[in-house]
């Protein structure tokens, strides 16, 4: 049943149509949790002690940091099924990934900055978790230049999910000695918070908001690879129809 | 033909080529005086600050001529259709990759090591260091070519690739930077670099095994 189901996803007219069924189903959920979430996250958390109301920023940027680790592996994965398997959907799912996960490390950047600047008084510093995030930045820029670059899609794909794997492999790599860096040349006492075992009124929106932004993913990425399929199967049969021009 | 003697052969023949053309070979060697002597013009002579910088500022200009003289490791050979003899041969093609990378360090990146003491004695590195950036340089620029190498097989079919490959390779490039200045760093102060010599010796091992592999399948595709 389950090799079925893959056999089935392999199959682009098989995917449109039911992507094009799940994308409103998917996102009024995500719509739902989305409000549940911000009203929990600004009106029901109840206020840091130490940083006030300014830690509500946490909603967005942790799950836009942890969408951004979760992206790139899943485009890993994706690149592994294209090499090995030579499955399309794969190759469409990996190219369409990489701007939503760059969009999401921009966003992490961009509202860590904008933590920080409260924090720790001023919007950057070079601490360990933020440069990884950065690079992670860089990696993904990478992919979108190296398929922008290259004309032939099948081609692109591949080189793509190459350069994906071989990112993947680095990822850890890449995160623990910037790390390690940044613990070594600390000079001032940058009072990186301790985890504090978080309340679980702030607990539950976090997580709320977590899910809401996969289930974001979801549909941004249905809603593209539906665009990249019709682009890349433009002269085959089941694409004219659905654009009704047979 | 066995694996042994095709590696020597290509070897061998890349040597000679670049040996034949020797006003290219000094190249990424100009570059990297020329980066490190733009420093103390920028950032003011003071001997203390450059003394400071110095491990860093020598790393990012190897690194930079590293990246520079890239493109050369298979530009020539796709132009010319040996790259695609090359894939046809009957030798695995990983193999093939490392005597070709072997060749590019030994024209480019052995250079650099030897003129890294100099350069360090310019800016006031303690002579205690030079031996520990010499020995980091000697783990870290082979890595360089190795993972570099992927970039330049993705993007050799591309005539614009020089930008996206710094792109591509810049951010895989940063553990070296971090641990190989850093040991350097260490050795100025007087601390013991062994642990960060580990690792460098350990990425040096790590690129080797993978990177041939990636930089071969990548080649199967930009040639495709």
């Amino acid at each position: 049943m389950f090799g079925n189901f893959f056999h089935k996803m392999a199959s682009p007219p098989w995917f449109y149509r039911i992507s094009g069924k799940l994308i409103p189903w998917v996102g009024a959920i995500c719509a739902l949790l989305l409000l549940y979430g911000l009203y929990g996250a600004l009106v029901l958390a109840p206020a840091d002690y130490q940083q006030g109301d300014s830690f509500r920023i946490i909603y967005i940027h942790v799950p836009a940091a942890w969408m951004s680790l979760f992206i790139y592996v899943l485009m890993a994965v994706c690149g592994v099924i294209t090499l090995v398997w030579r499955m399309k959907m794969a190759e469409v799912v990996l190219i369409t990934s990489a701007p939503i996960g760059a969009a999401f490390t921009f966003l992490a950047l961009v509202t860590g900055s904008l933590w920080g600047k409260p924090m720790w008084g001023t919007w950057w510093v070079w601490d360990g978790r933020l440069t990884s995030e950065l690079i992670l930045l860089f990696l993904y820029l990478g992919v979108i230049a190296l398929h922008n670059a290259i004309e032939d899609r099948q081609t692109a794909a591949k080189a793509v999910a190459i350069l994906a794997i071989v990112g993947v492999v680095n990822v850890p790599i890449i995160h623990y000695s910037v790390e390690w860096w940044s613990t070594l040349h600390q000079g001032p006492t940058i009072t990186k918070l301790d985890k504090p075992s978080i309340h679980i009124d702030m607990l539950i929106p976090l997580l709320v908001m977590a899910l809401a932004f996969k289930l974001y993913y979801v549909v941004a990425m249905l809603m593209r690879a539906r665009v990249e399929l019709l682009e890349r199967e433009r002269n085959s049969k089941w694409a004219k129809e659905m654009l009704g021009e047979l | 033909m066995s694996i042994a003697s095709a590696f020597l052969a290509l070897l061998r023949r890349d040597l000679v080529i670049a040996f034949r053309r020797r006003s290219e070979m000094v190249n990424p060697l100009l570059f990297f005086v020329l980066v490190t002597s733009l420093f103390p013009l920028g950032v003011g002579s003071q001997p203390k600050l450059l003394a400071l910088m110095a491990p860093g500022v020598v790393w990012v200009a190897a690194l930079l001529a590293a990246l520079l003289s890239l493109d050369t490791i298979f530009r020539s050979d796709f132009e010319d259709g040996t790259l695609e003899q090359l894939l046809l041969s009957a030798q695995p093609v990983s193999v093939l990759v490392i005597a070709k990378v072997l060749a590019h360090w030994l024209i480019t990146g052995l250079p650099l090591l030897l003129m890294a003491p100099l350069l360090g004695t310019f800016l006031g590195l303690p002579s205690q260091a030079i031996g520990t950036l010499v020995l980091s340089l000697l783990f870290g620029t082979p890595a360089l070519s190795l993972i570099g190498a992927i970039g330049v097989a993705l993007t050799v079919g591309l005539r614009k690739g020089g930008v996206i490959l710094s792109l591509l390779v810049l951010p895989l490039y940063v553990p070296i930077l971090i641990f190989g200045a850093g040991a350097v760093g260490n050795a100025a102060m007087g601390i013991d670099a062994t642990a960060q010599m580990y690792i460098m010796a350990a990425f040096l091992i790590f690129s080797l095994t993978l990177s041939p592999v990636a930089t071969a399948a990548a080649l199967r595709v930009s040639l495709s």
